[in-house]
């Protein structure tokens, strides 16, 4: 246990957060990326709910990983994350009423997120059970960056606000003939802006680049 | 031992399943409590809410505070006080029991009357709350929420801008129902109709189906002149 923050541990912690992001590199989870990044607000939930089911299915999966049969697993960590999706749900239900009527839809959204299917059988299926809840706060949290990223810029041009508090709708900013973008709360933005990212890491590290 | 045995991925499946059911059922029943109670604390919230009262943190002291009365609307109009427990579920009422809730508050010594409406956005349900003052026919405020409308279009109908509106317009023009959302910027009778939501409009849509068909249910009593 003397090497619980090894190098290789650190690794896997942090390169799923800038070199190998799930959203940018693997780009997996747009769906997700794209409903609900057109508030800041849902979109950290969304990011730090979407962190904590998949440390934990991580975990389980990585836990069971020996007994799982290997023409079922699919079904298992489906199963291990619905399970954990609706616990969690009902939890927050029960001590957290307010957070979980915010919620609403996207904890339902987290049972079909790919990142989740993908870290279970990329790497809990193959890793112990540490090295999988790094893994997972990991991803999890790659995935939220980009999301709050996309959200900034799409609640700040689109409806002039963060966190719902106005930034952009005075007066005197409109009488310079300045108008929130409602192209910008649309689905498609947020593809845009994700490429945009996309193309940003990509020209500042050349190693990611096909040839 | 051989994890790839027709046996063995059977029995897995079965246990696995049986320990989820057990697991979620458990957790269910044994929290099923504390939600009905957030449940029933946060309905007593948005009805507040409508009244203007916002930002409560002890709903049922505010709720008693504003002496609202459960009541349920007879066929001919008159009210009658409801006996039963708290309900929520205003559509499963109207629809299963027959019962047409109406809560008649007391707002700095007026009377107000608080009617639930519910209906269907672009993604899910939507309700909401409208108070009436006493003469039953202008808005005094509003309440509406919903459960999956797209945030910054649909979700809307939840900000005060959209919801503000709907003071001091009338509902009944002679026997039916005019209180309605129009396309934004197509008002024309300002008396009766407030403005929809850009982007938003099967939401704002829902909203104005919302208000006729629920409204309308209470014909009779704010017709009447008691």
């Amino acid at each position: 246990m003397g090497n619980l923050f090894s190098a290789k541990n650190k690794e896997v912690f942090s390169t799923p957060i800038s070199m190998n992001n799930p959203v940018t590199i693997q780009v997996l989870g747009i769906c997700s990326a794209l409903a609900v990044t057109s508030k800041l607000e849902p979109a950290i939930v969304m990011g730090l709910s979407v962190t904590i089911i998949t440390a934990f299915a991580n975990v389980v999966i990585s836990l069971l990983r020996k007994t799982v049969p290997n023409r079922i697993r699919i079904i298992v960590q489906l199963v291990v994350v619905a399970a954990l999706v609706t616990i969690v749900s009902e939890l927050l239900k029960a001590f957290a009423y307010d957070v979980s009527v915010q919620l609403s839809v996207y904890v339902g959204l987290i049972i079909t997120n790919c990142i989740l299917m993908g870290r279970l059988e990329a790497f809990a299926m193959a890793n112990g059970p540490w090295e999988s809840c790094l893994d997972g706060i990991g991803n999890g949290l790659g995935y939220a960056k980009v999301l709050v990223i996309t959200a900034f810029f799409r609640e700040l041009l689109g409806s002039g606000t963060l966190f719902n508090v106005n930034i952009l709708n005075y007066d005197t900013i409109k009488s310079l003939g300045y108008v929130n973008n409602g192209l910008m709360l649309m689905p498609p933005m947020a593809l845009i802006i994700v490429a945009c990212l996309i193309w940003y890491q990509r020209a500042k590290h050349k190693e990611l680049q096909e040839k | 031992m051989n994890t790839n045995s027709n046996a063995y991925t059977i029995i897995y499946a079965s246990v696995m399943v049986v320990i989820v059911a057990f697991l979620l059922a458990f957790v269910n029943s044994g929290l099923r409590e504390r939600q009905n109670k957030n449940i029933e604390l946060d309905t007593k919230k948005q009805i507040l809410s409508s009244l203007g009262v916002k930002d409560v943190t002890d709903a049922d002291a505010a709720f008693a505070g504003v002496d609202a009365q459960d009541m349920i609307v007879n066929e001919d109009g008159t009210l009658a006080p409801y006996e039963g427990k708290f309900v929520t579920a205003y559509e499963k009422e109207a629809k299963e029991n027959g019962r047409t809730h109406i809560f008649v508050c007391m707002v700095d010594g007026q009377t107000k009357y608080v009617i639930p409406v519910y209906g269907a956005g672009l993604w899910g349900a939507i309700w909401g709350y409208v108070a009436l003052n006493s003469d039953k026919n202008t808005v005094y405020g509003t309440y509406f929420s919903h459960a999956s409308e797209t945030p910054g279009l649909g979700a809307e109908i939840t900000a005060t801008w959209f919801q503000t509106q709907f003071e001091g317009k009338h509902v009944m023009d002679g026997t039916t129902v005019a209180l309605s959302v129009e396309k934004n910027g197509k008002v024309e009778k300002p008396e009766f109709q407030v403005d929809g939501i850009s982007g938003g409009t099967i939401t704002s849509k829902g909203v104005d189906a919302m208000l006729k068909a629920c409204l309308a249910n209470y014909t009779k009593f704010l017709t009447s002149n008691e």
